[in-house]
């Protein structure tokens, strides 16, 4: 799973009718210190995260298993809004 | 699956249901890859060298929950032994 923090939204008229009713949110990778990675990640919302939180993204076939994304069409999804990170 | 050490913990109090319960880990890929977060399913600690499993694998270790992860710490390794 990754940290990301939350750059923008993404407004889809026609889509999956199995995808209604979901927010999309544009993230970018982040690493454990909060400083930005490459690249951008479409994530499906299950928390009600905001812009610019930090947030935590499951990635893969394994981001179907989040309630609210059973049988949907998604590869990531964000499933916690991370309050700490804190390193050894 | 790969080997990981663990250099942190990351707290959510916000996080989907089925999260509930689950100890987050920042582990570090061996020896210097990136650093994930990894859902803990042995009680592994700071510093300790993991066996993370990956993918959709990850989540068969909830079974028969079904949690949504896509790296789960499967192992806390004791010693490796090496021939070359």
């Amino acid at each position: 799973m990754l940290l990301g923090r939350i750059i923008g939204t993404v407004v889809a008229t026609r889509k999956d009718p199995r995808l209604e009713g979901k927010k999309l949110l544009i993230c970018r990778p982040i690493d454990p210190d909060g400083k930005d990675e490459k690249g951008y990640i479409i994530a499906v919302d299950t928390v009600d995260a905001g812009y610019r939180e930090h947030v935590l993204i499951v990635q893969g076939s394994s981001a179907r298993m989040a309630s609210g994304c059973k049988d949907t069409p998604v590869d990531a999804a964000i499933v916690g809004i991370v309050d700490e990170v804190s390193q050894d | 699956m790969y080997l990981g050490k663990v250099i942190g913990r990351v707290v959510a109090t916000m996080k989907n249901d089925v999260l509930e319960g689950k100890k987050l880990l920042l582990v570090r890929r061996l020896p210097n890859g990136p650093a994930v977060v990894a859902i803990d399913a042995v009680g592994a600690g700071a510093g300790e060298t993991v066996y993370v499993c990956r993918g959709r694998e990850a989540a068969f270790a909830f079974k028969p929950q079904e949690v949504p992860t896509e790296a789960t710490i499967v192992a806390i390794v004791d010693h490796i032994e090496r021939t070359s």
